[in-house]
């Protein structure tokens, strides 16, 4: 090991080709995603959205946030997914892929497509002066404990986001016990 | 190169703290070879303790006793043909095993044989495996839909179902271990698995033990789980062969075949490192912190050399028994040579042991310390890979809306209770 690498771990972390990865995963996200929308088989679809939601993780560890890595390959590329491949092989996908489409939504999803665009435009000419220019360094090792004292709290101080995070939790229960409710006929 | 590989020896960091990355591949290529080498062995095992338990003697012609079974087996599947069903989503039949492959063994890098020896300590690393091999389902999923056939789409609904209902619970079982983590001096926990295994021998207690019972009923939820979730018997639901002919994996053939396999038995070694990370105290050895003494330490490095003593014994007992017929000669002579092999390395471990007792920060003694982490920790492992083949010959398979039942109604409640409960005596305790 030279002694620049030496260095290197001693502050903590060595991003380690880190363009690389991010063009490769940028790129991989990008395909993919257009994959989803082109693909006309809804199982090729949700296989395409795999791939996109693996490499948005991916781009979540380089940007050492491992906690929401971990969460995204946990909830979205294991849960969400397994539960859209489940519903796809449910219905009747095969015919639904040969009809042709009637309804006129298109223009609807060009504008919002375009409003979209223009947003991103606009945070990109106009982003630094809006966001930090260079990324906050924190040690890769307490980005848990940084989300957990947002959350939760620490040391007897309410967190930054314990309400709005208690009340999204609030929220998800109430859609639970709604799907509960509206699936039994007779309780 | 070469002082990158000089400078790692004697550390006491993992390869992937210490950014050592020759010694994580070379920790890599060992593990990869070692899982491989422990599936063929356990695919041996499993055929001849399920033969056994049915009163059977299971393979005995290839090699004595069918040692070389798995060889043989091995070399068949790369020999077979290949077939891709012409009606099959070719791409996805295609991609649907290494998904399943690549899950499995992914999650090897943050599995703790010992303080130093894993590949990488990631501060996420309970998440990340559970993570990981949840995203090996998608491989039995893809597989069964793109065989576009009946029977394996019917086994990959069955497997999908069921993987989400038993993550629930195995979920909720592991954060009430992590809740456990967390009662130490500076109040904060850890998702490290190597942390985890830290914080038991800092508390000096398995989290088995901790609040009797509630992680003994939390450790029992997660042993149910993981079999669910590596489908296995009496769990076995994707592919139960007296309804689904092979389930999932109906249509494939040859080497794709084995690569299911081969996910299938990897997956198990890797939640069974789990289970044994979480409860059962990871790599240490028994009571390290009661019985501390350098007359305790040695006893117990001799576990290793008496354990393949042991099993050279088995060996000679085996060629002893043989029968006198000349049909016998060579097999003798292999068993011989696999005793011989096997008593010399018992002898390599004893020198070991012994030479490495001083307590001197030397090689040999830090070599000695690592067999033994290694040791304790695979020992506790082979524990529930024993018990998988036990469970299959013992239960009969569940029915499906049972299998649901016990998942939803029984598990989630009984695991929720249990972290809540872990929760409120963490909290009065402190």
């Amino acid at each position: 090991m030279n002694p620049a690498m030496n260095s290197a771990v001693n502050a903590g972390m060595v991003p380690v080709a880190t363009p690389w990865f991010f063009y490769v995963l940028a790129g991989l996200a990008v395909a993919s995603g257009v994959a989803v929308i082109t693909r006309r088989n809804a199982v090729h679809s949700a296989l395409a959205l795999i791939v996109t939601l693996l490499s948005v993780a991916g781009l979540y560890l380089m940007l050492y946030a491992p906690f929401v890595f971990a969460v995204q390959l946990f909830v979205y590329a294991g849960g969400i997914m397994l539960l859209f491949l489940f519903v796809i092989m449910l219905v009747n996908v095969e015919r639904s892929s040969k009809e042709r489409r009637f309804n006129r939504m298109w223009p609807v999803g060009l504008a919002a497509a375009c409003a979209l665009m223009a947003l991103f435009v606009f945070a990109f000419v106009k982003g630094k002066a809006l966001f930090p220019d260079r990324m906050i360094s924190l040690p890769e090792s307490s980005n848990t404990e940084q989300i957990a004292g947002m959350l939760y709290g620490e040391a007897g101080r309410m967190g930054q986001y314990t309400f709005a995070f208690e009340i999204a939790s609030l929220l998800l229960l109430v859609a639970i016990l709604g799907a509960v409710i509206m699936t039994k006929k007779k309780i | 190169m070469l002082t990158q590989f000089m400078s790692y020896i004697g550390s006491n960091l993992t390869p992937g703290s210490a950014n050592n990355q020759l010694w994580a591949l070379i920790y890599v290529f060992i593990i990869f070879t070692g899982v491989s080498v422990a599936v063929m062995a356990m695919n041996w095992l499993e055929r001849k303790a399920l033969a056994h338990f049915q009163i059977r003697l299971g393979p005995m012609r290839v090699g004595p006793h069918g040692l070389l079974q798995p060889i043989a087996d091995a070399i068949k599947l790369m020999l077979k043909e290949d077939i891709i069903p012409a009606e099959a989503d070719q791409f996805v039949f295609w991609i649907a095993p290494m998904i399943g492959l690549l899950a499995a063994f992914a999650v090897y890098t943050v599995i703790p044989f010992g303080p130093s020896q894993a590949v990488s300590d990631m501060n996420i690393g309970i998440l990340f495996m559970l993570g990981v091999s949840s995203l090996g389902v998608l491989g039995i999923v893809v597989a069964g839909w793109a065989s576009n056939s009946h029977y394996p789409l019917i086994g990959a609904l069955r497997s999908s179902a069921q993987m989400v209902s038993y993550e629930v619970a195995m979920g909720l079982a592991v954060v009430s271990a992590i809740l456990m983590t967390s009662l130490n001096a500076k109040g904060t926990g850890t998702l490290s698995m190597i942390g985890i295994v830290q914080a038991q021998q800092d508390q000096a207690i398995w989290f088995i033990f901790k609040f009797f019972p509630l992680g003994l009923i939390a450790f029992i939820i997660f042993a149910i789980a993981m079999i669910a979730e590596t489908n296995r018997a009496p769990f076995d639901m994707a592919e139960a062969e007296s309804e689904l002919t092979a389930g999932y994996h109906t249509e494939y053939s040859g080497l794709r075949w084995s690569l299911f396999m081969l996910a299938e038995y990897a997956a198990m070694i890797a939640v069974s490192s789990i289970a044994v990370t979480l409860w059962l105290g990871g790599w240490m050895r028994p009571f390290p912190n009661f019985l501390q003494a350098p007359a305790w330490d040695l006893t117990f490095s001799l576990f290793p050399a008496l354990t393949f003593f042991g099993l050279a014994a088995i060996a000679v007992i085996g060629v002893v028994r043989m029968p006198a017929h000349s049909f016998f000669r060579i097999q003798r002579i292999g068993l011989a040579g696999f005793a011989a092999v096997l008593g010399f390395i018992a002898l390599l471990l004893l020198v070991i042991a012994v030479g490495g007792r001083s307590a001197d920060a030397n090689l040999a003694a830090r070599f000695n310390q690592g067999i033994g982490y290694v040791y304790w920790f695979v020992l506790k492992v082979a524990v529930f890979m024993y018990l998988f083949i036990w469970y299959r010959a013992t239960w009969p398979r569940y029915r499906f809306d049972q299998l649901m039942r016990i998942g939803w109604k029984v598990m989630l409640p009984i695991s929720l209770s249990v972290l809540i409960v872990t929760a409120i005596v963490g909290v009065l305790v402190k």
